[in-house]
């Protein structure tokens, strides 16, 4: 491509093709990176089936206590504004799926007794298929916030070309992925659901100032109510995707379609160089860069 | 001893909470007194972190022993190391329950479940 | 109050169509919306008579005060979630602030304190003898546990001398999954037919057995991939789980949604299979939970 660019794939919620657009326009990119950054249900690996080359733990500094020190004034237990602490008698428990690693108890502990330790959080993996980059994040179990592991997945980002598929909702994970992104494409159906779906992922890309355009996935005949949010809104349409059972069908059984399907590879080829242009015309007009 | 239980109300008619964390009350069942007291439970509003806030509470007030559904790993963690012991509870009403206790019908909660503690 | 509770795991399986039209077909009197992320039951369900709304505050969030703010640097050094912007004066960035109160205890001059932010808003909404409990988030605001069981006391509080109560669930299988299964009467799984609808399905009904919740699971669009379908028919057979029906993908389902009416207003395949649904749901309901 030659053109550096990050884009966010994103749809205010889960279900719209989100990963199936992602996955495609990773595939029919000549070297291109796919990060999957839905940790709660990464599905991207069903697409890509890469073969995975190398992974590292994220860690983040938990407290950790000396007893001998600790006298159970329970300053730190009040003071946690995460729960992430108890203390049993003299025996202070402390729950590091829960702590935030904010650092206040460490500082606030009137007798010197937490010090902070890095722990394991979650793991990073890197794959390779077919010239596609595939990196994802695996939260260990129970861990509260998935924070850390984007932000570790967002460091990685090693090609030119990076495609986001971003997690579902608009909550904080969604503005980790949307703050390092060049550009955002949101994925719309066809139904007032999508429209309104699609209200608040545009909302949340122009509060945190980035260009963006919409595919309108599933489209069919008749009214289609994304399509007339985006141009009320003057959100540029990049493209449409036409409800089809054969893709629907290739997806379900988790193929790619730019790989069984000559008319999506065409489709999907052009699809990246409009977002490509979309993606650098952006950065040229902003002056900040 | 003392029991609790975490019940829907202030009612001995009361269900059982099917939520330990969130439960709304609890109801504290003094065995020697044989009298029941109801207490809020603060932890039920908290953002994150419910679970371990309302067996500190609990284990702040003594109790023995924990008739409930379901707990999560870090309440059972609070609760063992307060060494209260937890029980599994029965479909039934606070009342029949602490019934069910006091003629020892009641099997120990031997399954705990990993949180689910997402989002803040 | 006997509630159905509608769910699927993975998002965008058509629950909120399933959910809305079981509220029609049950002409049930109370039902709630537990998809505060991105809440839609209300675009179909036509317009209310009476409106109340208060105020949802999550984790409290710092605040600085810019008249005693010295602009020492001493928040901006500690704080690790990025959440301080430098400047004159200094600045809390609220999307980015989770609410540690580090910072208000290194402040030198106790310029900042801690207030529970506004974070969405409560909606209990009403016409004739129906009340609807609704929520919205604010942008950047995640869905917690509490704002289900929120929208779901709202419901109780108002609406529990009805009979059936219809809950629309949230996706995935975190907190608020956990919260909108608490005290349900029957938790129905609108499962989607792919890979990765069968594996979401799977986790989901692994957290309603934890919480002994009866599941009962549908499958829509099913004719999308008939494989996939009948695949989860028997992983249904297999684990003793109720299986009640398999929608159609209808095309006129989109424009009946798109019009603002459920999908059991109009004369289509998907409102045939749906009442077969719920006619089979009612049937389990008095079978097995004895309503």
């Amino acid at each position: 491509m030659g053109t550096k660019a990050t884009i966010a794939v994103l749809s205010g919620k889960g279900g719209t093709g989100k990963t199936l657009v992602s996955v495609n326009l990773a595939a029919v990119a000549a070297n291109a990176t796919y990060i999957d950054c839905d940790t709660e249900e990464p599905n991207g690996h069903i697409f890509i089936k890469p073969t995975i080359v190398g992974e590292y733990v994220v860690t983040e500094p938990k407290p950790v206590v000396n007893q001998d020190l600790c006298d159970g004034c329970r300053t730190c237990v009040d003071a946690c504004a995460f729960n992430a602490l108890a203390l049993i008698g003299k025996n202070l428990l402390i729950f590091d799926e829960i702590c935030h690693s904010c650092g206040l108890c460490t500082y606030i502990c009137p007798k010197g007794a937490l010090r902070e330790e890095q722990r394991p959080l979650g793991i990073v993996k890197r794959g390779r298929k077919n010239g596609i980059t595939f990196l994802s994040g695996e939260m260990k179990i129970g861990e509260s916030s998935a924070v850390p592991i984007i932000k570790a997945l967002m460091r990685e980002q090693s090609t030119d070309l990076v495609i986001i598929d971003s997690p579902p909702g608009s909550g904080c994970l969604v503005t980790e992925t949307v703050g390092n992104a060049d550009f955002c494409l949101l994925v719309a159906e066809p139904t007032i659901f999508g429209a309104h779906n699609l209200a608040m992922a545009h909302e949340l890309v122009t509060l945190m100032g980035k260009p963006s355009a919409v595919l309108l996935n599933k489209t069919q005949e008749g009214e289609n109510p994304s399509e007339i949010y985006a141009k009320e809104h003057g959100l540029k349409i990049i493209g449409s995707l036409p409800y089809d059972e054969h893709l629907a069908l290739l997806s379900s059984d988790g193929h790619l379609a730019v790989e069984e399907d000559e008319h999506y590879h065409t489709y999907f080829k052009e699809l990246l160089e409009a977002i490509t242009k979309e993606a650098r015309h952006a950065s040229d007009s902003d002056p900040q860069r | 001893m003392i029991i609790a239980v975490p019940a829907e109300e202030k009612s001995l008619d009361s269900a059982i909470c099917v939520s330990f964390g969130r439960a709304p009350v609890y109801c504290l069942y003094d065995t020697e007194k044989e009298t029941s007291t109801f207490l809020d439970n603060k932890a039920a509003e908290a953002p994150g972190g419910a679970g371990i806030q309302a067996a500190q509470f609990l284990a702040d007030q003594k109790i023995d022993s924990l008739i409930t559904f379901r707990l999560g790993e870090n309440a059972s963690n609070v609760l063992s190391a307060a060494n209260i012991s937890m029980l599994k509870a029965p479909n039934l009403s606070i009342a029949d329950t602490i019934a069910n206790f006091l003629e020892g019908k009641l099997s120990s909660l031997n399954e705990v479940h990993p949180g689910f503690h997402h989002g803040h | 109050m006997h509630q159905i509770l509608i769910l699927s795991g993975k998002g965008g399986t058509g629950k909120t169509t399933v959910a809305s039209a079981f509220i029609k077909l049950s002409e049930a009197k109370a039902y709630a919306d537990c998809d505060t992320d991105a809440p839609n039951l209300h675009l179909v369900m036509g317009s209310y008579e009476q409106e109340q709304k208060r105020d949802y505050r999550g984790l409290p969030k710092a605040v600085i005060d810019p008249d005693l703010c010295i602009n020492c640097n001493k928040c901006y050094e500690v704080c690790r979630f990025d959440a301080i912007k430098p400047g004159n004066p200094y600045r809390i960035i609220p999307i980015a602030c989770e609410g540690c109160n580090y910072c208000t205890h290194v402040c030198p001059v106790e310029a900042i304190h801690s207030e529970e932010a506004k974070v969405g808003d409560l909606k209990l909404l009403k016409r004739n003898n129906e009340v609807f409990s609704t929520a919205t988030l604010l942008m950047g605001s995640g869905n917690t546990g509490k704002l289900v069981s929120e929208v779901k006391n709202q419901l109780k509080e108002v609406g529990s001398e009805h009979e059936v109560a219809i809950l629309d669930g949230s996706p995935g299988i975190g907190c608020p999954v956990i919260a909108s299964l608490s005290g349900v009467d029957l938790a129905l799984m609108v499962a989607e037919p792919s890979l990765s609808g069968l594996s979401d399905l799977k986790r989901v009904i692994a957290s309603a057995r934890q919480l002994q919740v009866p599941v009962a699971v549908i499958v829509n669009k099913y004719d999308t991939n008939e494989r996939k379908s009948a695949e989860i028919e028997v992983y249904c057979y297999k684990e003793g789980i109720p299986f009640l029906g398999k929608i159609p993908y209808d095309k006129m389902a989109t424009a009946a949604i798109n019009r603002g009416k459920t999908l059991v207003e109009i004369e289509s395949l998907g409102a045939g299979a749906i009442r077969t649904i719920y006619e089979n749901t009612l049937q389990l309901m008095k079978e097995r939970i004895h309503i």
